[in-house]
């Protein structure tokens, strides 16, 4: 059964896809906590969300998601301020520029940081507290690039695998008391973390991005490929053996 | 930061609402003092509840403390001289009854089910299918305790301090917190009752029938075909009751011990009570429920016209007890009731049309069930000198909407009639239509006695919010 969402929490929500799930789900009825690190520009979203609704829709949480040890606290005060929460999405990511011949712990920390033990710092107590509710949906935004150890960004590519896999055994925990975990493996989206990285195929907007996303997550579905023909293409990648891969330019 | 291990999802008992809470189930005064102590460090407000048994938002609010009391369940005094009980809120009506029985005495004031506690009985200021004759629950309570949202304990006499008792009963738990009732009971001779059957083959009859009867039977309470149209609509069977006297129960010592009082276990001769419902699920839609509504009516038109009999104290009045789990068969949505009171002159107006509205709508009830009734005495009082209809709508996803655009509706006419609405029973009543069904200063006169007991708002419930404060 599709599920109605009146209540959600998007980390990530500044910009790309977060920024975009979270204002259709505004213009959808839903009441939205915003929580991104850049506090002005989450204000500025909230406002632009709060102007073009009747009530206010979209509250702002400004949180840096290293900050691990601020999430339990804050999503308390989140489901306070919203009444409740049906939906938590976290969209939150990094991707450095990484030259071939780079390799600079420090970017690539940041970027394990922000893209898989800010998802574990949320979405534990989210799952924790869906769990003994009964209730939930957890979105994780993946990305095809975790599907395959690609040489062009390893720590990149290897803190969405993990994140895929985290986020397939949070499912098999709480999916069993009907709290649903869905991961979303999203292609080429137009954000600001994929612009400058020359042309890219079957490039979507951020906005049809949540559009697929949201429909995936209202269906409950356990992996969605954005858009789906990234399903079949990343099969066929992940079909191909490591000692040919490594010749791929991919 | 409140304990994230309290954390659970609370229902009302009609399954079609319900919300996250933080739950704290206290077993002493001071445990209630310390839950509203916590609260108020978080800035988090409280909402009381009982069993749970109110079918829609009483006893609930999204991301609150939810102040269980269900634990405090003691008997702390009893007297079988005088029939003078005192309980703690969490004591359930079942508790209570077979807990005097043998000696002779009832709740004057019992719901359809056993299964609500005291407090909420008061809060809620219940009433049962002889309201005519016994009024509401809060009628015979003598004397209650109530702990403030600042921890201090006042005790109530329903004589010398009526004005803030009569507040108190019947305001959702908003100016305090129950911990302590008195009640007088009511003397029985006998554990059965006398029941007379009778039909009604439209609303107008139905109505005459119940208000002809109300002062000879104890019990009066009318079952209606929702389904029906034309000169049908309304058309529904009566059932009249009232308790044995001295002399008529050739064995009132049997008839008063528990055993004697025990629902069947097997329905129909064949079907275990426990497992009823799963039979009822798959005519739990509008055809099926068409058909059960129209053959209950042919069988007690029929065969059942005029009959007499004698049934148990529990049989009879705890109808909705027969099949445990029942409300299992309008999973997942769950259901909601609207009961309206109307006054008797207005009645069968007021009724027809919301049967229609309901019928054009495509929202027939699937249940609906006709009680007299008379004023009571208390601030936020639902009671009139007339007659009121509850309605059972199953809620499906799809329609929900329109379900709650339908209760509108169906309340319009009620404040044009004077009438007023039951709060125990509301999911989806809005609340400028409750607001308007008070028209002398009983909203104010609340609001002052909440500003005066609870300045802070701490005591707050999602039906309060809507019905009382207008938010939500």
């Amino acid at each position: 059964m599709a599920r109605r969402f009146e209540t959600a929490l998007v980390v990530g929500a500044s910009s790309g896809i977060g920024e975009a799930v979270a204002r259709r789900l505004a213009e959808q009825g839903c009441r939205v906590a915003l929580v991104a690190r850049r506090a002005e520009r989450l204000r500025a979203v909230a406002d632009e969300i709060n102007a073009a609704s009747e009530d206010e829709r979209a509250l702002a949480f400004p949180h840096d998601v290293l900050a691990a040890e601020e999430v339990p606290d804050l999503l308390q005060e989140i489901t306070r301020g919203l009444g409740g929460l049906d939906l938590a999405v976290y969209a939150a990511g990094r991707q450095h520029a990484v030259a071939f011949d780079e390799f600079d712990t420090g970017k690539d920390l940041e970027m394990v940081g922000v893209n898989l033990a800010g998802a574990v710092a949320w979405l534990n107590p989210v799952a924790e507290r869906f769990g003994r509710l009964r209730r939930g949906t957890i979105v994780g935004i993946g990305s095809v690039a975790g599907d395959r150890g690609r040489s062009a960004n390893p720590a990149y590519n290897a803190s969405k695998a993990a994140l895929h896999t985290y986020l397939e055994a949070l499912r098999n925990r709480v999916g069993r008391y009907g709290v649903r975990v869905v991961t979303v493996k999203p292609g080429f989206v137009d954000t600001p973390m994929t612009r400058g990285q020359g042309r890219l195929p079957w490039l979507i907007s951020a906005d049809r991005a949540a559009e697929l996303i949201l429909r995936a997550a209202r269906r409950g579905a356990v992996t969605a490929y954005v858009p789906v023909r990234w399903r079949f293409v990343m099969l066929a990648i992940r079909s191909v053996p490591s000692f040919l891969f490594k010749y791929l330019k991919v | 930061m409140l304990p994230r291990q309290r954390l659970e999802w609370v229902e009302g008992w009609g399954m079609a609402v319900g919300a996250a809470g933080y739950v704290f189930r206290p077993t002493t005064i001071d445990g209630v003092r310390r839950t509203l102590a916590e609260a108020a460090r978080e800035g988090v407000p409280v909402v009381v509840r009982g069993a749970g048994r109110s079918y829609g938002d009483a006893a609930l609010r999204p991301e609150s403390v939810v102040l269980d009391l269900s634990r405090m369940d003691r008997v702390l005094a009893w007297d079988p001289a005088t029939g003078v009980i005192d309980l703690e809120p969490g004591v359930t009506i079942r508790r209570l009854w077979r807990y005097v029985l043998g000696d002779g005495w009832w709740p004057p004031v019992v719901t359809g089910t056993m299964t609500p506690a005291v407090g909420g009985c008061l809060g809620m200021n219940v009433h049962g299918k002889n309201n005519w004759r016994r009024g509401t629950f809060g009628e015979h309570c003598l004397e209650l305790d109530l702990v403030l949202p600042t921890g201090e304990l006042r005790t109530l006499d329903a004589q010398a301090d009526a004005e803030l008792f009569r507040a108190v009963v019947g305001s959702f738990g908003q100016l305090g917190v129950i911990t302590r009732a008195r009640l007088r009971l009511e003397a029985v001779a006998s554990g059965r009752v006398e029941v007379e059957a009778v039909s009604a083959p439209d609303l107008e009859t139905a109505l005459r029938l119940a208000d002809e009867a109300k002062d000879d039977w104890e019990y009066v309470v009318g079952w209606l075909d929702g389904f029906t149209r034309g000169r049908r609509l309304g058309r529904g069977l009566l059932h009249f009751a009232r308790h044995l006297e001295g002399g008529e129960d050739p064995a009132p010592a049997q008839s008063l011990r528990l055993e004697h009082q025990d629902l069947p276990d097997v329905l129909l001769g064949l079907v275990p009570r426990s497992v009823m419902w799963r039979f009822m699920r798959p005519l739990t839609n509008r055809p099926g429920m068409r058909l059960l509504n129209a053959g209950r009516y042919l069988v007690g038109s029929t065969v059942g016209e005029g009959a007499r009999y004698r049934q148990s104290l529990a049989e009879f009045n705890f109808l909705l007890d027969y099949v445990p789990g029942w409300k299992r068969v309008y999973e997942p949505g769950g259901l909601i009731q609207h009961q309206s009171f109307v006054p008797a002159a207005a009645a069968a107006g007021v009724f027809r049309r919301q049967l229609e509205l309901a019928r054009r709508r495509g929202l027939p009830p699937f249940l609906a069930v006709l009680k007299r009734h008379r004023p009571d005495p208390f601030l936020l009082g639902h009671g009139v000198d007339g007659f009121s209809l509850a309605l059972d709508f199953p809620v499906r996803g799809r329609r929900r909407r329109e379900l709650w655009a339908l209760v509108r509706e169906l309340a319009e006419p009620v404040v044009e009639a004077g009438g007023r609405f039951y709060p125990a029973k509301d999911a989806a009543l809005p609340g400028d239509l409750y607001r308007a069904s008070f028209r002398d200063g009983q909203l104010e006169r609340f609001h002052a006695l909440k500003a005066d007991m609870d300045p802070q708002h701490r005591l707050r419930s999602a039906l309060a919010d809507r019905l009382l404060y207008g938010e939500g």
